[in-house]
């Protein structure tokens, strides 16, 4: 009756379930059970130049006063961190966006392509994982990047150089990519995603929150890995010094409306800003998150990043948090992580016929 | 007559608060209550049992690993099984016995695996429960392991999952937890214990102070045991001001043992 399912069958499934929008009693473990639904993209009201005199939105309650950001929230973009070398105004007009959307899924459709290792991987389209099959705000705006006025990220100061060198030489010592697990990227060791944060950035697929709030504290959880960060709202302390983690740790207030979100302590290994330019950030880092819900659908959710170890400048940045239907599925990626073993395996094996063919041949 | 009455409306009214206190899992405490009038979970907990390493009854014994010595040797317990022992089928005890045997192997927490239920509710490691109206977060410290509770749209287990599908409901001072949806690849602890993608778990958690609660869980599986059974056991609350989960994002620890044979090999 019960079928055995893998973790990446169960995205899969998640993904088809989300899309399709099903109610949670239908069956969805049958193939046939997606039909992906029309892509809305709903407008936030500050992701385009503001109109005067609009009235300010007041967000629903939680029962003990806050407002409420509760429920599941999905922060695909189209809109890149930084703005396009090309590119030297802050808003696209609707004509020009809906061209950038429609160029986004033509390349998110290209991955679908019969025969090639992508459509292997996973097949975007007929899964549902591409953004063209989700709601996602419409966002005029052509960065996330505001500050610098650029769009861009801020020079890197020499350290953040002279860093990105060692670990070239690191990993060089350690020999090449898949000669063993530890040399692999820890999004493929399912340890961490990018987009996992603080911040909180977009992810390729699967860019799903939940968000519940208990008193004194607040839960974020990012859908990829089941990553789930308890801010507290207490007023307690910084942390000590010594205890440092991939998220870092989190200390949490209200400003009005706006829950403010400030961590430190990162121990460096989770790149903020993609680690563009071969630059990670360090673990000086410090994360300012502020969200703010702007409408029944939307929380606009800002961030600045400082870290003198590694940009000149802070910078900050824009995006929008675009309610979803629920639930998140499990997300257990280490536990069927095939594709590790899978590719190590294929290394070793091909080593062993490079061997062969060596010796066949002399 | 009208003392009578009112001797006997006392009376009554004493029977009542009788019964009511000797409801199962009830325990005559009321708990705080959240701004929507429910008992107050919010906040880190964590069991003081040793039924991570058997929720039966056992001795004191050496670990797994004689390298690490008296440090991670097993400290003994007087189990969490209401009974004593686990009413295993014939085959599901001999297959426990494989399990113990090749613990080191099989054992998914070796491997940095999901925990499942009931078994992350007393490993060694606090969990914390952030409460809303809707839904109720139970975030484990060991690998990150997060459980939604979902107190309403309650649904059947779209797809089986590590942790499973928990529906829950308040009964007076008492949170219920129905969980089902399990896949059959967690166990019950370090010695094997086990189950099949058939069980069906009943939780209740209820205050008995301000910082500490009682647990049941009643476990039915009839693949795997004769009859239901329970296990029972108090949780407390981490107090200092500054308590908080931290990473235990162990599957770097984990990927030697995994992967370590498919390492390359150091050339000649």
């Amino acid at each position: 009756m019960r079928f055995r399912i893998s973790a990446g069958a169960l995205v899969v499934v998640a993904m088809m379930w989300l899309t399709a929008k099903t109610t949670a009693d239908q069956q969805t473990g049958g193939a046939s059970a997606a039909k992906p639904a029309a892509t809305t993209t709903a407008k936030p009201a500050a992701a385009a130049p503001a109109k005067p005199g609009a009235k300010p939105y007041r967000a629903p309650r939680t029962p003990d006063g806050q407002p409420d950001l509760g429920g599941f929230w999905s922060n695909a973009t189209y809109t890149p961190l930084e703005r396009a070398q090309n590119i030297n105004k802050e808003y696209y007009t609707e004509e020009e966006f809906k061209k950038v959307v429609a160029d986004a899924r033509n390349r998110d459709e290209e991955q679908t392509t019969p025969g090639t290792t992508a459509d292997v991987h996973y097949d975007f389209t007929q899964f549902g994982l591409d953004k063209s099959q989700h709601t996602i705000a419409q966002n005029l705006r052509t960065s996330q990047i505001v500050d610098p006025p650029d769009g861009r990220l801020p020079p890197q100061v020499p350290a953040a150089a002279a860093r990105a060198q060692a670990a070239a030489a690191e990993r060089k010592q350690q020999g090449g990519q898949y000669d063993k697990v530890q040399n692999m990227p820890t999004g493929s060791r399912c340890i961490i995603m990018g987009g996992a944060g603080p911040p909180l950035r977009d992810a390729g697929y699967n860019s799903t929150y939940h968000i519940v709030q208990g008193q004194g504290a607040v839960m974020v959880l990012t859908e990829m890995i089941h990553d789930a960060r308890i801010i507290p709202l207490d007023n307690r302390p910084a942390p000590a010094a010594g205890l440092k983690q991939w998220v870092g740790m989190s200390r949490g207030r209200w400003e009005g409306d706006t829950l403010v979100v400030e961590t430190t302590n990162f121990n460096g290994r989770n790149p903020i800003g993609g680690g563009r330019g071969g630059a990670p950030s360090s673990d000086q880092a410090k994360v300012t998150e502020r969200f703010t819900r702007i409408s029944d659908d939307q929380i606009e959710y800002k961030f600045t990043v400082e870290d003198p170890q590694t940009w000149t400048r802070p910078w900050t940045a824009v995006n929008y948090l675009q309610k979803t239907n629920g639930p998140i599925f499990e997300f257990a990626c280490h536990e069927s992580n095939i594709g590790v073993s899978g590719i190590l395996g294929g290394a070793r094996a091909d080593e062993k016929r490079a061997a062969e063919a060596k010796s066949g041949s002399k | 007559m009208t003392r009578k009455w009112i001797v006997g409306g006392a009376i009554l009214l004493a029977a009542l608060l009788l019964i009511s206190t000797s409801v199962p899992g009830q325990t005559g405490y009321k708990a705080p209550r959240t701004a929507d009038g429910k008992p107050n979970f919010n906040g880190i907990w964590q069991a003081m049992t040793t039924a991570h390493w058997d929720v039966e009854a056992h001795p004191a014994a050496p670990g797994p690993m004689w390298e690490l010595g008296a440090q991670f040797a097993v400290q003994g317990g007087l189990g969490i099984v209401e009974g004593g022992a686990i009413p295993y089928k014939p085959e599901a005890l001999a297959k426990k016995k494989e399990n113990f045997a090749n613990r080191t192997k099989l054992d998914p927490e070796v491997k940095c695996y999901l925990p499942g239920v009931p078994r992350a509710m007393y490993m060694p490691y606090p969990f914390q429960i952030v409460q809303s109206p809707k839904h109720i977060m139970i975030v484990h410290e060991y690998a990150g392991a997060v459980r939604t509770v979902y107190m309403d749209n309650h649904t059947d287990a779209p797809a089986d999952s590590w942790m499973g599908w928990s529906n829950g409901k308040w009964e007076g001072e008492t949170l219920v937890v129905d969980t089902k949806g399990y896949l059959d690849t967690t166990w019950f602890d370090r010695a094997g214990n086990h189950h099949s993608d058939a069980l069906h778990t009943i939780e209740r958690f209820t205050a008995r102070s301000a910082d500490t609660m009682n647990y049941e869980v009643t476990i039915e599986d009839p693949n795997v045991f004769t009859r239901t059974w329970k296990m029972s056991f108090p949780l407390y609350r981490h107090v200092q001001p500054n308590a908080q989960l931290t990473e235990y994002r162990c599957v770097e620890f984990s990927e030697e043992m995994l992967y370590g044979h498919l390492k390359k090999k150091a050339s000649e």
